[in-house]
């Protein structure tokens, strides 16, 4: 018996569902081994892990406050790399979108009412903003964008450091924490006794608009067929340098609104540890929805699930929480082989003699 | 089947691909010496006969014995274990490496170590005894495209095999390196191997091969064992089940000119310079460009197309002068393009056919508005696009990569069509195709010509420009060698212009 694999005429609609579920069984499959060797009990760990995130309407409302700042980093990979625009600075993208919303949240002499918009679309535009040199330097000069985004994360890193430890610094506690943002600056709660703000509606929003935005306008379009095949599109009369530069602000835009989620929401001020690495997780949740826009939300739901319920189960069975990180992992992993189904066919080859 | 001389026999082979039957209880026979023709239009089933040969595909059904031993090759590594060697239409080099680094790769090497003088050696030694000769030293990107091809033939010689299959292999030569690749088939198989050579193009096979099998749908149609004892039209006949047809050229109006190219330079940032062009074409006439791949042709459609702006001279469009070219600037002014390489620079293969279709139209009110997609005007435009052209493939959904060379060309063709072009740039547009395809695309051109479009046909084969045009214009390292008049040009004389002789 040996395999081949076949390329598809066309890849079956159910995939999209039937292809990241399998790669989520497996994962959890494959990291069964690790809770045994903590000495758990597999089920009872896993049931912790997920059904701790679902088990009362608070945690539920958790999982999507936890779920809302890697939906926008999600959709933000998911639309850049559809034009093979390689935005690994998600992260940094989100930082500088943090600090505008925190800087607008703080000034004074706004109008109350004007805050939250103005947050919401300062954010935006700082994320476009920091995307649009990786994109100018890709398009003008050739400078592969994969370095310039990943770099300029640590860039802006640094920036908001010495921001925190300089002019931003708290004067009464000393900690590297920003001043908290006006308290009308704050998002309104969309739910009682809960932090469910107006930052995870958009993010659920945004994923329809995004996907919309992708399969139905002369942009998306464009920005499949750059992505795809650059110099058929140059040929075709396609404006590839300024799809790549709205790519980017696109994609710049909705991380910097993660950041606006995270200051307005939940945390009301910017401090070092604002972003536990949203901006790379987005990576692995966009590839996990196969680049889908829609796709993205259950795959954000999928990781928020897995962080809050590790705790949970960490709790109940010992097992470190750091597992959370292995399926992380182990997802992109098992996701990148099952995508391979969608282009390709296995054929299994029977030996004659 | 244990003829003393036979190298290949392939019994009964059945392949299917979804409902389409690719080969269906297909016999073939390969002996020592033996040039063997496989004939066939697009989608007969050559190509995945070769294939499942190859290791490409495995077939369904069916045995394959080389030199009288069973065997079955599970992947083109096991066809080049057993001596088997496939020159592809599309070529497999390195080309920052030289001719001799080309060769060694896949060499396993003694200690980490390769023989680079016992390769150079080697390489001299089948110059001289097949003809086919190549500086051991120079740069795959400095090989023209002959020269890439023999390269290809010698990798496989240095793998010892013993059966070579040539896809299409005159596709890419002009008449003169064709004449020098059927010189070296005709010492290889002197030499005891065996040649299948897979063409559609009937005087080659004729003037080529000892044996010919003909495919249609699939299945064999036709064993020819002395390709002389048959004419053309009964190869044809067997190949397309009908007569051939090509389609004639009637008198037509020559009206304004449409489109004129006064003094264009581009520099020496492109791989051939254009050092000042100066042509024009008018409504009702065709064009023909002839000319040695690489003189100039492309960048010249560059130009016209407007992908590439030149740094000196104008281009006027109906009489007026465009300032300022760009691709969308060249479309609005209703000049459609057949680019030469439709895998690359045509088609997105990746994505469905009905994104490839509306490409370049994406923003035509007809398809977009405000931005917006018309997906019901995209979807059955691209549906009677597939229907109108006898594209062959599923539905505008399929991805376009999987459509045959053909269906892919007249793909092209249709969505530069769709919009009625006054002038129509066309570069190869039937390279690799078979005689039906390329009839098809010929008679479009022509019914364009008659309704008053001017065409301009870059095109390597002579017989095609001869065919078509009305005048003919001959590049040489970027200058217009010559300019004639189709009524009273011989062939020899273009040739001649084509080789930079002045007559």
């Amino acid at each position: 018996m040996a395999f081949r694999l076949e390329l598809r005429e066309q890849t079956p609609v159910w995939f999209n569902i039937v292809l990241p579920l399998t790669a989520v069984l497996s994962t959890l499959l494959l990291c069964s081994g690790l809770v045994a060797l903590a000495g758990a009990n597999v089920l009872h760990a896993y049931s912790e892990l997920f059904l701790s995130a679902v088990s009362s309407r608070f945690n539920l409302v958790e999982t999507f406050v936890k779920a809302s700042p890697l939906i926008f980093t999600g959709l933000a990979v998911a639309v850049a790399f559809r034009a093979k625009f390689w935005n690994i600075g998600a992260e940094g993208q989100l930082l500088s979108g943090a600090m505008a919303a925190a800087y607008i949240g703080g000034i004074e002499s706004l109008p109350s009412f004007s805050l939250v918009p103005l947050m919401i679309a300062a954010s935006a535009l700082a994320g476009a903003g920091w995307a649009l040199l990786p994109a100018i330097l890709r398009t003008r000069f050739k400078v592969d964008d994969v370095v310039t985004t990943l770099l300029l994360n640590f860039v802006m890193f640094y920036v908001m450091t010495a921001l925190l430890d300089g002019p931003w610094k708290d004067p009464l506690s000393g900690y590297p924490d920003s001043p908290d943002i006006r308290m009308d600056a704050e998002f309104p709660i969309l739910l009682r006794a809960t932090r469910l703000h107006l930052g995870v509606l958009i993010s659920l929003l945004a994923a329809p608009m995004i996907w919309w935005l992708i399969r139905r306008t002369t942009l998306g379009f464009s920005i499949s067929a750059v992505g795809e095949n650059p110099s058929a599109s140059a040929y075709g009369g396609i404006p590839i340098t300024r799809v790549l530069i709205y790519t980017a602000l696109i994609s710049g835009g909705l991380a910097g609104l993660a950041g606006a989620g995270e200051v307005g929401g939940l945390h009301f001020q910017v401090m070092a540890g604002i972003s536990p690495g949203y901006g790379y997780t987005g990576i692995v949740i966009a590839m996990l929805a196969r680049l889908n826009p829609i796709g993205v939300v259950p795959a954000a739901l999928f990781f928020a699930v897995v962080v809050t319920g590790a705790e949970a189960m960490s709790r109940a069975t010992g097992v470190p929480v750091f597992l959370a990180d292995v399926i992380q992992g182990t997802a992109l992993a098992t996701m990148l082989i099952a995508q391979l189904f969608t282009t390709y066919r296995i054929r299994t080859l029977t030996t004659q003699d | 089947m244990s003829d003393p001389g036979s190298l290949l026999s392939m019994q009964g082979i059945c392949k299917r691909f979804g409902a389409v039957q690719a080969n269906n209880q297909v016999d073939l026979n390969l002996c020592e010496g033996d040039i063997l023709g496989l004939l066939g239009e697009n989608g007969a089933g050559k190509t995945t006969l070769m294939n499942i040969l190859f290791g490409t595909y495995q077939a369904d059904e069916g045995k394959i014995a080389i030199k009288g031993r069973q065997t079955t090759i599970h992947s083109t590594a096991d066809a080049l274990e057993l001596g088997i060697g496939m020159v592809h239409q599309h070529f497999h080099l390195v080309h920052r490496h030289t001719v001799l680094e080309n060769l060694m790769v896949g060499e396993p090497g003694r200690m980490g170590r390769l023989d680079f003088s016992g390769a150079r050696k080697r390489l001299m030694e089948i110059g001289l005894q097949f003809g086919l000769k190549l500086d051991p030293d120079a740069r795959v990107s400095e090989l023209t495209i002959g020269e890439q091809q023999r390269l290809e033939i010698i990798k496989a010689l240095f793998r010892d095999a013993k059966i070579l299959i040539l896809d299409e292999p005159t596709a890419v030569l002009t008449p003169k390196e064709a004449e020098g690749l059927f010189d070296a088939l005709r010492a290889l198989a002197a030499g005891g191997m065996g040649i299948i050579f897979i063409s559609h193009k009937l005087n080659e096979v004729m003037a080529v091969t000892n044996r010919v099998i003909v495919m249609r749908s699939g299945s064999v149609s036709a064993l020819v064992d002395v390709p002389k004892e048959v004419t053309k039209s009964d190869l044809a006949r067997l190949m397309c089940g009908h007569e051939l047809n090509p389609p004639k050229k009637t008198s037509s109006q020559l009206g304004d000119t449409l489109l004129k190219l006064s003094a264009i330079r581009t520099g020496s940032s492109t791989h051939q310079e254009l050092k000042g062009i100066n042509l024009s074409v008018q409504g009702g006439e065709i064009l023909g460009i002839a000319g040695v791949s690489g003189n100039g042709q492309k960048e010249l459609a560059d130009v016209i197309a407007g992908v590439f702006s030149p740094t000196e001279g104008s281009i006027e469009v109906k009489g007026k002068m465009v300032p300022r070219t760009s691709p969308r600037v060249m479309q609005e002014l209703k000049i459609g393009r057949i680019p030469e390489d439709r895998m690359t620079t045509g088609l997105v293969t990746s994505l469905p056919l009905y994104v490839s279709m509306v490409l370049p139209w994406i923003r035509h009110p007809f398809f977009s508005r405000f931005g917006v997609l018309r997906r019901n005007e995209i979807q059955s435009f691209t549906s009677e696009m597939i229907k109108r052209f006898a594209i062959q493939a599923t539905g505008p959904e399929v991805r376009t990569g999987t459509l045959s060379g053909g269906n892919l060309q007249k793909a092209l063709l249709a969505r530069e069509l769709a919009f009625e072009p006054e002038v129509l740039l066309a570069s190869q547009p039937t390279r690799g195709l078979d005689v039906a395809a390329a009839e098809f695309i010929h008679r479009q051109f022509l019914s364009m010509r008659e309704k008053g479009a001017a065409i301009v046909l870059i095109s390597e084969d002579l017989e095609e420009l001869f065919a078509l045009s009305d005048r003919i214009v001959v590049m040489y390292e970027g200058r217009i060698a010559g300019e004639r008049k189709i009524d009273g040009v011989s062939v020899e004389e273009i040739g001649l212009l084509m080789a930079g002789v002045t007559v």
